[in-house]
């Protein structure tokens, strides 16, 4: 059904950002209908973990690190003005669990993966590749965006893991070292203030932005114009679109999550 | 038997396909030669579902596959082959992967059978031992006979080749020629052939249908097309771009 109106161009302003998102909630129902109904493979997933997973680590890491580091700098500067230095922490590991250790990952991932994705699809597109694909009885959302979607949905909540779980020792690291805060208050007071429901949380805020990169990647993808110009554009757009998504989402799954996690 | 009834196709505000009409018999080898940009490939895409029509009906054996949603064609694709102008290989596998794509994926053979297939077919279009390679390793007409292979390899009843011969050398084209000619009678296959280059169409085409003016303007055999008075005709077969220029 989606490769009927996705060869087309959309049109231009409102009407085309409305179709857009559309199509985007045509593939993703598409996606969700496949991984339900139809057999894995198992190889691509592994490769589509590693390759989004593994080889994300560094960039997730250092990400997760130097915004720890920073936070708990400018907590810091302001909280020892009234006297509430060993506090630092525990405004450190709410923020990385609730709100900067998802977001940050998931602007990183959409700018290393979200962009290979589309690339990739992109470049098979306008290669002919997934016409060939398509010939040969294999339902291109089957093969290339159900894989991507799981793989997203899987390691983006360990990546968000990682980058918290870093991003405080990080804070603590500088919170002791440089600013000469005492490390056992550091560490009961986060304790203390840190609640399961901001890990929760964040975690469900890093599955849902998992699934915002991989459609929007894919569709993309199918979706870009013809030669490098438009694989290029699709590439850009991909990023851009998932990193605005992800933005205006995280507000409204805060206030959402918030209201639900309290009322419970 | 394919049959393509009152077919149109539009990109935008341009005519593609304007009431094409036309039957294939089983195991018939049709060429559909027309100017370049003049609708063949997209002709060719809609044999098989990759396109679908404005209007119009493309009947397989009787069976309308216009309208068919893409889990229903894949079904019906699975009766086809196709040979792409680019070749169109899966650059992130091997020539091994490239042919057995097709047959792991929803073939009910072993890994050693697969293996057997995939040497087997290409021993037929005289690449053996290259299962190893990657597509970028290998040139433009080695491309198009793995190509070939993956269309062939699961023995399917139509073969579609967009463009076989273009962009090779003679020799080559040759080559790729004598093996579209081999696959059709070894195995018995329909096939469809779009091209523009005239030494190519009169050696596979036992029928020529010729694409002008969005509309099939001539159909014939090799010999009626290719000793055609008509001036169209004659203009394209022998590569005359504006008949005042000839005298």
């Amino acid at each position: 059904m989606i490769w009927g109106p996705m060869s087309k161009q959309t049109s231009g302003g409102i009407y085309g950002w409305v179709e857009g998102l559309g199509q985007v909630a045509i593939l993703a129902r598409e996606a969700f209908g496949s991984l339900c109904s139809r057999k894995l493979s198992w190889d691509d997933l592994m490769y589509q973990i590693y390759f989004i997973g593994w080889k994300s680590q560094s960039v997730v890491l250092v990400t997760g690190a130097f915004t720890g580091m920073v936070l708990a700098a400018q907590t810091y500067f302001q909280f020892h003005k009234v006297k509430m230095d060993t506090a630092t922490l525990a405004v450190v590991s709410v923020s990385m669990c609730s709100e900067l250790g998802p977001v940050l990952t998931a602007l990183m991932v959409a700018g290393r993966v979200g962009a290979a994705i589309a690339a990739e699809l992109g470049t098979m597109r306008v290669t002919e590749q997934i016409d060939a694909l398509r010939t040969l009885a294999t339902h291109p959302v089957d093969y290339l965006v159900v894989p991507r979607l799981l793989a997203l949905h899987i390691a983006l909540p360990l990546l968000t893991v990682e980058a918290i779980f870093v991003g405080i020792l990080a804070g603590y690291g500088v919170g002791t070292r440089l600013l000469g805060i005492d490390g056992v208050y550091l560490y009961a007071n986060m304790v203390k203030y840190t609640g399961g429901t901001d890990v929760l949380m964040g975690l469900i805020k890093a599955l849902i932005f998992g699934g915002i990169i991989a459609m929007v990647g894919c569709y993309k993808g199918l979706n870009c114009g013809e030669g490098a110009e438009g694989v290029g554009r699709a590439t850009t757009e991909a990023v851009v679109y998932s990193s605005i998504t992800i933005l205006i989402c995280n507000f409204f799954l805060t206030l959402s999550l918030t209201r639900l996690m309290n009322s419970l | 038997m394919i049959e393509v009834r009152e077919l149109k196709k539009s990109f935008g505000p341009n005519p593609i396909l304007n009431g094409v009409n036309f039957t294939i018999q089983d195991g018939e080898s049709v060429v559909i030669i027309g100017r370049s940009g003049g609708g063949k490939s997209v002709l060719l895409k809609h044999l098989v579902g990759l396109l679908q029509p404005d209007s119009g009906q493309v009947l397989i054996d009787g069976e309308n596959i216009v309208g068919m949603n893409e889990r229903e064609l894949l079904r019906v694709r699975g009766r086809f082959g196709m040979l792409f102008q680019g070749a169109a290989l899966f650059d992130s596998m091997t020539v091994a992967e490239n042919i057995a794509f097709g047959l792991r994926r929803y073939g009910q053979l072993s890994s050693g059978e697969i293996e057997k297939r995939v040497s087997e077919v290409l021993r037929r279009v005289e690449l053996p031992g290259t299962e190893s390679k990657k597509p970028s390793e290998l040139s433009g007409g080695m491309r198009k006979r793995v190509g070939l292979a993956r269309s062939i390899v699961y023995n399917p009843e139509i073969v579609l080749y967009d463009e076989p011969t273009t962009g090779l050398d003679p020799v080559v084209s040759d080559s790729i020629d004598q093996l579209i000619l081999r696959v059709r009678n070894e195995m018995k296959v329909t096939s469809v052939v779009v091209t523009h280059d005239m030494r190519s169409a009169r050696r596979l085409g036992q029928r020529i249908l010729m694409l002008h003016k969005q509309r099939i303007y001539a159909t014939g055999t090799a010999e009626e097309i290719f000793s055609s008075t008509d001036p169209v005709i004659r203009n394209f077969v022998e590569g005359v771009s504006d008949p005042k220029e000839q005298k």
